[in-house]
């Protein structure tokens, strides 16, 4: 303080500004080296996905694209069958989000709004089921889908993901934040159950909503193990599993399967571009508070 | 919290009445309230039910029986069966498995994210474009990201000279690779929130006590941080004991079973002739899940009490 004050102001000034400049550089400088070390897996594999798989081997595996062909894409996308694979990701991941959303607003409701006998107990065994995840109940559930007839069906896909502990618990803080005195004056209005809850309840909280429609979404659709465990047949495969068969199928001819997984991760990514702000307070929602 | 407490005091008040039970109750679970309720929690009742309570419920019959080899009948032999299941060496090498996976994937999830939320959290142009690669590898899934680590370290076409895949000492490590770099997104988004938490005068005020940016960041800003930490540890961990896609698409369990983690092992137990020890293991498995998670419960617990403070 003392100095820059002795010192002629311009010349201070402009010192002081170029110092700033400087840092700035430099956190640059680290941004995007770290971007780079980020973004080197995908960088290998879109190079390997376009370049020509004799060419980029006769060079040694290089860090650029030899002699690109942009087809690579295509063929894998007809080749893996992906168009149906998508098909099934699609219908059976609508059907887990819609299904989440559904059973959350209603389950949310009646925990936020309604005084019930055992409404604690209740409460605590929705969240206890976030300590049985499908990886510890998948044995008794493949045999539940089996003996039902389940496997290879959309039912057997989605049954076992239509209700949500955290999806119940964030709605039900979105619409504790309800003011009473909206509530009172719907009451009043003559609103009942339903109508308070789709003209009220559900548009002032509608920002949790959408940011756990969106993770649930994301959950769905990049599921592993039980897609997986639940198909046999190859034309029950969703894109995820058909991917881990192509892939590994096609891992010596370098530039199929991997083409494979950017068809397969592409639509993923333009949600993260369209959807980030959601995607970000759904996974924060827990880490957080407010 | 307020309209509980006025619950409260109209029961107290009631008390002194002292109307009839069944008035009292009456008016405390309004019967059209209690009705719609049941009707709201049905649905998810119904799928809990069937998926989450029956399974567990399963799991421990399951593991006090034995089956015979075509998985046709099975017979109750005790829950000693349990016991030599959860002491056996496939059960144990799985968890331990399971265990190292935690410790390589966990730290390095902490730091990356760490590293990454610090330099990621300040104004300047076109920060916005960084944030959003930092976040990115939450939008690839785990068979994205296995099938592209895959192809990475395939010795035909890989970026390294020794097959690591095939190294009974180095396969679960390269598995591993999968996991953390699959969960830098993940670490990225919550400790950039938790960055975002920590209140601008805070800083202003060790900056003006004369604290260097070190001196700030390991005295201010971590403290500030650590329960967002504490939580990314406890979600690390849960991530941890539950990959499965990079095993199954990397190693398939090889080489010699050095890559078989406990889920990995559950899985294979799969068919009727098996369940009795894949139940077993499962139920090891929610032990360990029941812990971790039971853990989460008392520190999100303890961090609403100095939330009250």
């Amino acid at each position: 303080m003392a100095s820059s004050s002795a010192a002629p102001p311009v010349r201070s000034e402009s010192s002081r500004r170029s110092r700033l400049r400087l840092r700035q550089a430099g956190w640059y400088v680290l941004l995007v080296a770290l971007a780079l070390v980020v973004l080197f897996p995908i960088y290998v594999t879109v190079i390997r996905a376009v370049s020509s798989p004799v060419a980029y081997a006769e060079k040694g595996y290089p860090l650029y694209p030899v002699s690109p062909q942009w087809g690579a894409f295509r063929t894998a996308f007809n080749l893996g069958g992906f168009a149906h694979a998508m098909t099934v990701s699609l219908v059976m991941t609508l059907l887990i989000t819609f299904g989440q959303v559904a059973t959350s607003i209603m389950a949310a409701y009646a925990f936020a709004f309604l005084r019930f006998p055992f409404r604690r107990l209740a409460f605590a065994l929705f969240m206890a089921t976030l300590m049985l995840p499908i990886e510890v109940t998948l044995i008794p559930n493949l045999q539940t889908v089996r003996d039902w007839g389940w496997f290879n069906s959309y039912p057997g896909l989605a049954a076992p993901f239509m209700a949500a502990a955290l999806g119940t618990f964030l709605i039900r803080q979105g619409f504790m934040g309800v003011p009473s005195e909206l509530r009172d004056a719907a009451r009043l209005d003559g609103f009942g159950h339903f109508r308070f809850l789709t003209r009220v309840a559900v548009p002032l909280a509608r920002p949790v909503i959408a940011a756990f429609t969106v993770i649930s979404f994301l959950a769905a659709w990049n599921q592993y193990l039980w897609p997986q465990s639940s198909t046999t047949q190859e034309s029950w495969q969703t894109a995820q599993i058909r991917l881990a068969t192509f892939g590994s199928a096609n891992a010596q001819t370098l530039n199929l399967g991997v083409a494979a997984a950017v068809v397969v991760a592409l639509p993923i990514f333009a949600l993260l571009l369209i959807f980030q702000r959601q995607i970000v307070r759904g996974l924060t929602a827990g880490a957080v508070k407010g | 919290m307020s309209t509980d407490a006025l619950g409260e005091a109209t029961v107290a008040v009631e008390a002194i009445r002292r109307p009839p039970l069944a008035r009292r109750l009456k008016e405390r679970y309004p019967p059209g309230e209690s009705l719609a309720a049941l009707v709201c929690l049905a649905p998810s009742l119904l799928v809990f039910a069937i998926f989450c309570y029956y399974p567990l419920y399963k799991l421990f019959v399951d593991s006090a029986q034995r089956s015979n080899s075509f998985g046709t009948s099975t017979r109750y032999v005790g829950y000693g069966q349990l016991r030599d299941v959860l002491t056996s060496s496939d059960f144990l090498s799985g968890l331990g498995h399971s265990l190292v996976y935690v410790v390589y994937t966990v730290p390095v999830g902490l730091v990356l994210g760490t590293l990454l939320a610090v330099a990621a959290h300040r104004r300047l142009r076109g920060i916005k474009i960084f944030q959003t690669i930092f976040s990115s590898t939450v939008a690839t899934s785990i068979a994205v990201a296995s099938v592209i680590f895959f192809s990475l370290l395939n010795p035909a076409s890989g970026l390294l000279k020794s097959n690591l895949l095939n190294e009974p000492k180095w396969a679960l490590f390269a598995v591993s690779w999968v996991s953390m770099w699959q969960n830098i997104g993940l670490s990225f988004i919550i400790v950039l929130a938790g960055l975002q938490a920590v209140p601008e005068e805070l800083l202003e005020a060790a900056t003006l006590d004369g604290y260097g940016p070190v001196r700030r960041f390991f005295k201010v800003t971590v403290p500030m941080l650590s329960p967002v930490l504490m939580f990314l540890t406890v979600v690390l961990v849960v991530v941890a004991m539950q990959a499965y896609a990079p095993i199954d698409i990397l190693t398939q369990g090889g080489p010699a079973g050095s890559t078989e983690t406990l889920l990995y092992k559950i899985v294979q137990h799969q068919d009727p002739a098996q369940a009795s020890t894949g139940a077993a293991m499962s139920i090891g498995l929610f032990g360990v899940t029941l812990v971790i998670t039971l853990l989460q419960y008392v520190m999100l617990n303890r961090r609403v009490h100095y939330g009250e403070q």
